[in-house]
């Protein structure tokens, strides 16, 4: 993998050096568009049933306690720290990582990948990198549009189970809601981004056999970056709380 | 005085092996400007390789393979990308980008490749087209044509950078008679009118005499016998002369 990224980028320099674009961008916009738009739906409804979930599960804990006004603290700063970006992750692993191997699986299988090579265009810059661009960039986004629909979700069960306004949600999302919190998020995204797009840019190239050896690598590239994302979540964690408590 | 006939491609000593298994030994043949030559032998015998190898897709363990002087074992990334440019490859399932039209498969090195604008390039995609007269599939899908249409646009499409060397591996293999002489006379025909250089993979004897300027059959790794159709026909080496007589239409390849 270390072997794709570094020849990519060295195919990217050359073709920059030679005054060529790197890659089409319609190329980009339509991978961004199938790796962004095409999974809002699935974020948002995975995002509201987490929110609404954790609101709820929290808030009948801390109503022992009398604490049951930390519910809006308590699902902004996990959401926006945590679950966002690793929903965001595990859903874009499983959908559009599956879908780039088995697309890159089924062109390697075909011929197709050693034939635009045999052209002289460079497979690892055409077919890589307008893919690990997009989801490299629209994970961030769709890990904002995945915080904002867990925060509603809490926020829509916490005024019908646990008596707590709209209005008053909002104000304890604010206050306690810190710019360290996005960031962290957002710096999550990216990683979790990067690392699912070259796993499963990765494992569809370097498919071997039929559609036997493509269904395989799609499930090693599902299982692979789940584990990945989660490992690295784990890793920031440390990283923040060690470093940014 | 005529001049004599430049090698464009030369393998020299090139060996090539996967493990314990030898693919290829010692391999040694050229192939001069303007010529065909048509390289025979069993299935898996590593024509193909050859091919690949001569794509540089596969760098081979020892030896060198000089296309226009430069041994392309050796040259950097991009300047095998720059050579390749100069070789086109018509392969055997034809491996058109299956996500493509007809038109932005053939289209897809100038676009990738030159600085043509669009409009140049659909005229020269139109023009390879009719070459291979399928000008009237350019909106079809791949899935949606023959295996006969699919190899011709691999044809069109190898054609488009207007290359010095085409390499065409089993282009007929698999295809019914009719589809297979169409193939045939393309590759003759860019042979008389175009002037093309080929080097042409296979194993169906009546395509492999009808295009070939020159013949070479590789055996167990190793080229046994080379030389022109009429070497190959009366040839008295027994793999060959058992090659050449398994297939029902030798007789008339004889003659």
């Amino acid at each position: 993998m270390v072997w794709m990224g570094k020849e990519t980028v060295s195919e990217i320099v050359e073709r920059i050096a030679a005054h060529h674009a790197p890659f089409r961008l319609e190329h980009f916009f339509y991978q961004s568009n199938r790796a962004g738009v095409g999974s809002v739906p699935m974020v948002i409804l995975l995002s509201v049933f987490v929110g609404l979930t954790m609101a709820l599960l929290t808030g009948y804990q801390l109503q022992r306690f009398g604490l049951v006004t930390l519910v809006p603290a308590v699902v902004s700063v996990s959401f926006t720290r945590e679950m966002g970006p690793l929903f965001t992750g595990i859903v874009l692993a499983s959908r559009i990582g599956a879908a780039y191997t088995a697309e890159l699986g089924a062109m390697t299988a075909g011929g197709e990948v050693d034939a635009i090579e045999g052209m002289g265009i460079g497979a690892l810059r055409y077919l890589v990198t307008p893919r690990i661009l997009a989801i490299f960039c629209l994970t961030p986004c769709l890990t904002i549009i995945s915080v904002v629909s867990g925060i509603l979700g809490g926020a829509l069960i916490s005024s019908l189970m646990l008596q707590i306004s709209y209005s008053y949600f909002y104000d304890q999302v604010m206050t306690n809601l810190l710019v360290k919190d996005v960031m962290a998020g957002i710096v999550k995204s990216l990683l979790f981004g990067a690392i699912i797009g070259m796993i499963a840019c990765y494992k569809g190239l370097s498919v071997k056999g039929g559609a036997v050896g493509v269904g395989i690598a799609t499930t090693s590239s599902v299982v692979i970056a789940i584990s990945a994302v989660i490992a690295c979540d784990s890793f920031c964690n440390i990283v923040m709380v060690t470093f940014f408590p | 005085m005529s001049a004599k006939p430049e090698k464009l491609v030369e393998m020299r000593g090139v060996k090539l092996q996967f493990a314990d298994k030898v693919i290829l030994d010692d391999v040694n043949f050229s192939v001069q400007t303007q010529e065909v030559l048509v390289i025979m032998g069993l299935s898996g015998g590593g024509k193909s390789t050859l091919l690949s190898i001569l794509m540089g897709l596969l760098k081979p363990n020892a030896g060198s393979v000089l296309f226009k002087k430069e041994d392309l074992t050796k040259l950097s990334r991009s300047k095998l990308n720059e050579a390749r440019t100069h070789i086109g490859m018509v392969y055997q399932n034809a491996a058109l980008v299956s996500s493509m039209n007809v038109r932005e498969n053939v289209g897809l090195p100038l676009t990738e490749l030159s600085d043509k604008n669009d409009k140049e390039i659909d005229s020269i995609v139109d023009q390879k087209l009719e070459l291979v007269e399928l000008k009237d599939a350019k909106d079809k899908l791949p899935s949606e044509l023959s295996g006969g249409m699919q190899k011709r646009v691999g044809l069109a499409r190898a054609l488009a950078m207007e290359p010095e060397l085409i390499l065409f591996d089993e282009p007929t293999a698999g295809l019914d008679p009719i589809n297979s002489k169409h193939i045939d006379d393309l590759i003759i025909r860019l042979r008389d009118k175009q002037r093309v250089t080929a080097i042409v993979v296979t194993h169906e004897m009546e395509s492999a005499f009808a295009v070939a300027t020159r013949m070479a059959f590789l055996h167990e790794g190793k080229i046994i016998l080379e030389g022109t159709p009429e070497v190959f026909r009366h040839s008295d080496n027994p793999i060959v002369s058992e090659f050449l007589s398994s297939y029902s239409n030798h007789e008339h390849a004889k003659e």
